[in-house]
């Protein structure tokens, strides 16, 4: 392979790559703002500067390809001289707005201001006004003062989002950025932009103002808006989600993530549906009871049917560990073969980008996991119609609401004699419910999803529930979660009382005599392995942060819908 | 070489002989109180009396409410991340006005303060500041978390402190 020399060192490249590619292969950051990995070349912002020796000025790292025997530097006085200027001038514009800029402690152009700038500046006329607090689209905000008109989210509108709908207006230091006459800046990745603003002048409406970056904490998780499992990051405070932020991973999502999983899969969270307590049917009204207390009731419930009577629905939503332990409990504790998943497939959401039609993250997960009906038993629209018939008398439920997917079944679900629910939130299932156990939900609890593409990704909890401890459980801690007291109102956030399935689904087995016993999704994992071919040699260090290919052949086979 | 000899040196309860006899140690004492009598007076009768600090003085921190009744803080958290005690609170929200950031929720956590005035020196806007005000006593944990109601002070009963930070800060 081709070298070339960079500030006195010998790096490889790969033909046809640039001098900051090459020199990002090999870890070391040359500046940038205009530059971003997955977008055209622009090189407007002038901050990646470098020298290459016999080249009569300096070059832009982002345009110049690197070639053999090339001496480049990146750190000498002129380099640094360029470095400096080109701060001085981005920042002449730029307002002092850090104090109530959300992008204050994550943004590209304070790190620099700190790194390559002299940290002085000669300018004391009047700076450029522009318009603030633009709404480019129902998700996006614009300040123009602080646009350092790098052009990316143009960029990405056009080569990522495939959807023109921004350009630059104006000439010289008045250059602003609009949404073409008569458009919105709507589609369904704008929020990314977001992202790749190096500075605060996009920020999403929906957290603007909510939280400062330092008194967060993130924790690495799984999108589940739709099956492909985009890789994300959960931002809390005080035990709340205030937002979830794409994670770079090449195989899956790239740098992004849209709009609809960004906002629409942690509101339930902490909303005021969520099941806070297992609760029992008394005389048509739901009483909150304690976990022992609605074990004992569920075991006594279920020890009145045969095993033809009872069927069970296990979840796309819920996790393979999950899944794992509601196949085995409907197997060998209640012996039942009637045990099925609902699917939600919507093809309009499907687009050649990210989204999937499936809008489930687990879907093939739960399938290799074990949901799926014995030979002799029944699939959904066989339990629904049992039901119809009233062959089947009880229903165990686990996270999804099938009176949702199936309305037309209201009558025949109320019909039944038992409905056990595990559920996140009230929901219409759960309105009819004899017995509800309270779910963790995603954020709350361990365990792999597996993606559209037999991916098998990991979800941390983000959240903690009632018998969880932030610091006993290994979670990530902000400097808040760290030092507060339960007398600070800024710690004291609401803890919901609630549980993993799998975890749920072991106390109902042991009440019935049942030896599945496990302490920890992960020891759920490692039986899987063991068991299921497709997650052979898989543990949760093999798949670490990034995810793992569960064995192709079979998630070929396994046909989804 | 010669050695140095140390020097005994006399130690505080080696009284020598007037001392050791009592009497004119008293006397001295006594004239001590009576000249002391005559001198002005350094005590005060508090809380008959209050004591009127001077702007360096730092007292509770307060937030500078401005004349039209805003207050002056964008919510810019730096107080909160600043305060090694963890005292101060901030949420931050939207408002039309020009700022577009103001503190919807505002709490300093007295118990936590330690006066250090690390939050005024850190604030962008001048909106946080010490006073002059010592007094403060609560019978619960509760009342010692102080809202923006107990911490808007008029811009004018400020003035004392804010001189004096233009001049040494």
């Amino acid at each position: 392979m081709p070298n070339i020399n960079l500030d006195g060192k010998t790096i490889e490249f790969k033909q046809g790559q640039t001098i900051i590619e090459a020199a990002r292969d090999h870890g070391i950051e040359i500046p940038h703002f205009c530059w971003h990995p997955k977008l055209s070349v622009s090189g407007n912002c002038r901050i990646c500067l470098v020298e290459v020796e016999k080249m009569p000025k300096l070059v832009i790292a982002c345009s110049t390809l690197a070639s053999e025997g090339m001496i480049v530097h990146t750190k000498n006085e002129k380099v640094v001289a360029a470095q400096n200027a080109v701060m001085e001038f981005l920042l002449i514009n730029h307002p002092l707005d850090c104090p109530i800029c959300d992008e204050a402690g994550e943004c590209k152009l304070q790190d620099y201001a700190y790194k390559y700038s002299v940290g002085e500046s000669r300018f004391v006329e009047e700076k450029v006004h522009k318009d603030k607090r633009v709404a480019l689209g129902p998700r996006v905000m614009f300040d123009g003062e602080r646009c350092i008109s790098c052009s990316r989210c143009i960029r990405f509108c056009d080569e990522i989002a495939k959807d023109p709908e921004l350009t630059f207006v104006k000439r010289g230091d008045r250059v602003t950025i609009v949404t073409y006459p008569g458009e919105e800046m709507d589609n369904p990745y704008s929020m990314n932009t977001i992202d790749i603003c190096p500075v605060g002048a996009l920020t999403s409406r929906d957290f603007r103002f909510k939280a400062r970056v330092w008194d967060m904490s993130s924790t690495n998780s799984i999108c589940i808006g739709c099956s492909r499992g985009c890789n994300t990051e959960i931002w809390v405070r005080n035990n709340e989600i205030l937002r979830l932020v794409p994670r770079h991973n090449e195989d899956v999502n790239s740098y992004w993530m849209c709009d609809h999983g960004r906002l629409n899969t942690f509101k339930n969270v902490n909303a005021d549906s969520r099941i806070n307590s297992p609760q029992i049917r008394k005389d048509g009204q739901l009483i909150e009871k304690s976990w022992d207390e609605a074990v004992n009731e569920a075991v006594s419930k279920l020890k009145l049917f045969t095993k033809e009577q009872i069927a069970v629905i296990g979840s796309a939503y819920a996790t393979c560990e999950d899944n794992y332990i509601i196949a085995k409990f409907a197997k060998t504790v209640l012996g039942t073969g009637n045990l099925d998943y609902i699917r939600h497939i919507d093809p309009s959401f499907a687009d050649d980008i990210l989204r999937t039609e499936d809008l489930t993250p687990n879907s093939l997960g739960a399938e290799l996991a074990g949901i799926q009906p014995s030979k002799s038993g029944l699939d959904i629209q066989g339990i629904l119609n049992a039901i119809k018939e009233k062959k089947i008398k009880a229903l165990y439920l686990v996270e999804d609401d099938i009176l949702e997917a199936f309305p037309e079944f209201e009558n025949a679900i109320a019909g039944l004699e038992l409905l056990i629910v595990h559920s996140t939130n009230h929901n219409r299932s759960t309105a009819l419910a004899d017995l509800i156990f309270p779910a963790a939900t995603y954020v709350e609890k361990n365990g792999t999803f597996v993606n559209v593409s037999g991916v098998v990704q990991r979800i941390h909890p983000a959240i903690s529930v009632v018998e969880q401890d932030r610091a006993l459980d290994g979670m990530s801690m902000s400097r808040l979660d760290k030092f507060g007291t339960k007398w600070d109102r800024w710690a004291a956030g609401k803890k919901i009382n609630a549980l993993p399935t799998w975890k749920i689904l072991t106390s109902v087995a042991k009440a019935m005599g049942s030896k599945i016993k496990f302490n920890m999704a992960e020891e759920i994992f490692a039986e899987m392995a063991n068991s299921i071919d497709a997650f052979k040699n898989l543990d949760y260090d093999v798949i670490g942060e990034l995810g793992a290919k569960v064995k192709s052949e079979i998630s070929n086979n396994v046909k989804v819908s | 070489m010669e050695m140095e000899t140390p020097t005994k040196r006399r130690r505080i309860k080696d009284l020598n002989f007037w001392e050791k006899i009592y009497v004119p140690e008293i006397i001295k004492g006594l004239a001590l109180t009576f000249r002391t009598m005559f001198k002005p007076k350094f005590t005060m009768e508090y809380p008959e009396v209050k004591f009127e600090p001077t702007g360096s003085y730092r007292g509770r921190p307060v937030l500078v409410q401005e004349e039209n009744g805003v207050e002056r803080c964008v919510a810019c958290g730096l107080c909160s991340r600043v305060c090694p005690a963890l005292a101060i609170e901030v949420q931050a929200a939207e408002t039309e006005l020009e700022k577009e950031r103001y503190p919807v929720k505002f709490e300093i956590n007295m118990l936590r303060c330690i006066f250090c005035g690390f939050c005024e020196e850190v604030c962008p806007e001048e909106a946080i500041v010490m006073s002059k005000d010592y007094e403060m006593a609560f019978t619960n944990r509760e009342d010692a978390i102080y809202g923006k109601d107990k911490l808007l002070i008029p811009v004018g009963k400020l003035q004392d402190r804010i001189g004096f930070l233009r001049q040494y800060k």
